[in-house]
């Protein structure tokens, strides 16, 4: 029979899982039950696929069956017994596990991370466990670079496959953030009400996911929240524009208007701008884990084009090549957007990894006409330049011509000069933002795209 | 009962050349213990058909298959009286009356048993597989359900056939076409994604077991790599032992550039998908 304790339990994750609007009726109930039982309760793994099978009916309510599973059935109680961590140390063994991809060892990580860097409060933990604390204060995505080249020293990345280290780090990588947010709801929820928790754990909206750690859905989750993100955005760009159109004192007009009441200025005359719209050219790298960032970006322009004179948008790797007429095309297809521009553009020559130096150069050699004295010119990447020239006079050339030139980093501003990068000595020339999610992008094109 | 424990679930699989993830052995176990029908879904080849024939090889049961497709009916998938030779019979026996005639035409020796029926008659033990459910239409539904639920059918001529022995059942669909909720409501639910590296390298080292292991290691990890680009299709299992096949053939002792970009269309079936992977994988140089 049953363990005591255990249909209790299951009625609870039952009645969370109805919270967030699974229908399941009594019948599943008792077959889960019956799966329960006939399952045992030592193997977690098989229980947790149980229960999916006679709860769920499609996949769709998998990913909110997992972490709500996670918090009734839990894999142990309490911290992990070990001595608080020492953020290095912790490091170090994360780097060493990543890189040997030992899931086993990442979950005991996890645990510990959470143990030693989430908890707020006094004493430890009384307010809670925080995953987004852990993560900030370990900073895992800082040990890329670490551990891909640990992984090829090992020879784990001799020969083809050698290219596809980096991608399947930074697949690892977000296994862990994950395995840490699980982490911290389930310690959270051992202090407060389960059920609660149960309700209230949800995934980060997607205008929060990192681009560069974003997965394929959550791309395309991403996506879907253009057109209202532009649409926004044109709100608050055309209450700037009335606010900077009411602009000045225009003084002769002032004191013309004057004469009527006997040269006392009364009513001051406000300079009325031109209204010519501005003209806008993005710069964007779309190689490798940028792209996420760079489609997105080229997406949300391109939904605001009617607001400038005149949008081009260029995309290099380490070739420039002009992508505008790809762009209008993709507003009927985003998910294409980023194959079109791979497939009918020329952006590499003999290699796949980035040039900045290289393209800078031939953007401002070939394309210098696209930018004037009424063009402001927005480069996303990271700049990292596989070690190669930045280039920075063909950067200087560019900045010398425009009105502005913005350079948004979708890296943390702390990994800005480590490895390969080198953000620095661009951000010394051009205006250098992070600009790590949607919600930053927002708000960053809210503030500084012209109008 | 046929399995006695979840590894034996997966230990007697693989005897039989299917290596099932924890999550399909759990679910088979399941199946068989609390004798529901397993609904399975997921990408094309990932081996939802190919679960219900090693059950089958396992049990020692008989595979009795409904394949659908749109316009399939009660027909073609529960029985069907075979006219002709009911006119044959007719014919022959000139000197009956209609009613000696009826009761012998409408006998067992002239109903032709489609998948459904089949499958509940009889006491040797059977695996249903009705594959690629979301073809058929939404009335062919209402009769499996029924089917489903009590496990007898209602011949009118011949009254009512009910199992003696309830086959395994195994439902698999693509999601072409939303199943209804009262189907899904009859069933355990399986979802079969694409297996992890440790499982897809066990895979190929079962079905090309002469390719080199390092060699398999890398086109586990390309194939992997390719799922995780944003492509119109990416490969699924089926595509990762052929494309095993064929650099077994061609003789290829490890990847490089050019072999990865002569052989791409093995995984690849979209042009468009062909040229993004060459990007990514910076095939371009060659
Ligand atoms: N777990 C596995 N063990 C062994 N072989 C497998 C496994 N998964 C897939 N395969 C291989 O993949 C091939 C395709 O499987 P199958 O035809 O069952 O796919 P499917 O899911 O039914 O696809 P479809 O939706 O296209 O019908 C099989 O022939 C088999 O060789
Ligand atoms: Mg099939």
């Amino acid at each position: 029979m049953t363990a005591p304790g255990v249909a209790e339990r299951l009625t609870s994750l039952v009645g969370a899982l109805r919270a967030h609007g699974m229908r399941i009726g009594t019948g599943e109930t008792v077959d889960a039950a019956h799966a329960v039982d006939a399952l045992g309760l030592a193997d977690r793994e098989a229980l947790r696929e149980g229960l999916a099978a006679t709860l769920l009916h499609s996949q769709v309510q998998r990913p909110v069956f997992d972490p709500v599973f996670d918090l009734y059935f839990p894999a142990s109680v309490g911290g992990p017994r070990t001595a608080p961590a020492d953020r290095d140390e912790l490091r170090d063994r994360l780097a060493a596990a990543l890189a040997d991809d030992d899931t086993a060892l990442l979950g005991r990580l996890a645990a510990e991370a959470v143990d030693g860097f989430g908890a707020y409060g006094s004493p430890s933990g009384a307010d809670g466990w925080s995953s987004y604390q852990t993560l900030d204060r370990l900073r895992p995505q800082t040990l890329f670079a670490r551990v891909r080249d640990d992984v090829r020293a090992r020879g784990g990345g001799a020969g083809f496959d050698g290219r596809l280290v980096g991608d399947e780090v930074r697949r690892r990588i977000a296994h862990f953030r994950a395995l840490v947010a699980t982490e911290a709801r389930r310690r959270v929820a051992e202090r407060r009400d389960r059920d609660e928790i149960a309700r209230r754990a949800v995934a980060p909206t997607p205008d929060r996911v990192d681009f560069l750690y974003a997965g394929k859905a959550q791309l395309a989750e991403l996506r879907r929240t253009v057109q209202p993100l532009a649409r926004k955005l044109a709100t608050r760009l055309a209450a700037r524009r009335r606010r900077a159109a009411r602009g000045s004192i225009d003084l002769r007009r002032t004191l013309r208007a004057s004469l009527s009441t006997g040269g006392v200025p009364v009513r001051p005359v406000l300079r009325r701008r031109r209204p010519v719209r501005p003209e806008l050219v993005l710069l964007c790298d779309v190689s490798g884990s940028v792209s996420g960032f760079s489609d997105f970006t080229m997406l949300l322009v391109q939904a605001l084009h009617d607001q400038f004179s005149k949008v081009r948008v260029f995309a290099f790797v380490n070739r420039v090549d002009e992508v505008t007429g790809l762009l209008v095309r993709g507003a009927a297809d985003p998910e294409g957007l980023g194959a079109r521009i791979d497939a009918e553009a020329a952006l590499t020559s003999h290699h796949g990894s980035s040039d900045y130096g290289a393209a800078l150069g031939e953007f401002a050699l070939r394309y210098g006409g696209a930018v004037g004295p009424r063009t402001t010119v927005f480069v996303l990447g990271d700049a990292r330049t596989n070690h190669g020239d930045p280039n920075l006079p063909a950067l200087r050339e560019i900045t010398g011509r425009a009105r502005r030139v913005h350079w948004l980093n979708p890296e943390p501003r702390d990994l800005w000069g480590t490895g390969d990068s080198v953000a620095p000595d661009y951000a010394a020339i051009a205006e250098m933002r992070e600009c790590r999610n949607a919600r930053q992008l927002g708000a960053l094109v809210s503030r500084l795209l012209p109008v | 009962m046929l399995f006695h424990s979840v590894d034996d679930v997966s230990a007697r699989l693989a005897g039989t050349g299917y290596l099932a993830s924890r999550a399909v052995a759990t679910t088979v176990f399941l199946a068989d213990r609390l004798g529901k029908p397993l609904l399975v879904e997921g990408p094309a080849g990932v081996g939802k058909t190919e679960l219900a024939k090693a059950v089958a090889e396992v049990a020692g049961a008989r595979l009795v298959r409904l394949q659908c497709y749109e316009g399939v009916d009660e027909s073609r998938a529960l029985y069907e009286w075979n006219h002709a030779k009911q006119l044959l019979r007719i014919s022959a026996g000139r000197d009956e009356t209609w009613d000696e005639a009826r009761t012998d035409i409408f006998g067992e020796e002239f109903l032709l048993p489609r998948p459904l029926l089949t499958a509940i008659r009889g006491d040797d033990p059977k695996v249903l597989l009705i594959d690629e459910t979301d073809k058929a239409d939404v009335e062919v539904e209402g009769l499996l359900l029924e089917v489903l639920s009590d496990f007898q059918v209602t011949v009118p001529e011949l009254g009512t056939v009910t199992a003696t022995r309830r086959p395994f059942v195994v439902l698999t669909s693509n999601a072409s076409r939303e199943l209804s909720e009262a189907l899904r409501r009859r069933c355990l639910f399986l979802h079969i994604g694409f297996p992890d590296e440790e499982l897809e390298r066990a895979i190929v080292r079962l079905k090309v077991p002469d390719l080199d292991a390092a060699l398999t290691a890398s086109v586990v990890r390309v194939v992997g790599a390719l799922r995780a680009m944003e492509l119109r299709k990416v490969p699924s299992v089926a595509e990762t032992v052929d494309w095993a096949r064929t650099l077994l053939a061609l003789g290829a002792g490890t990847l490089d550039e050019t072999v990865v970009k002569d052989t791409l269309g093995v995984l690849l079936k979209h042009q468009d998908d062909v040229l993004r992977a060459s990007a990514k994988l910076d095939l371009d140089a060659v």
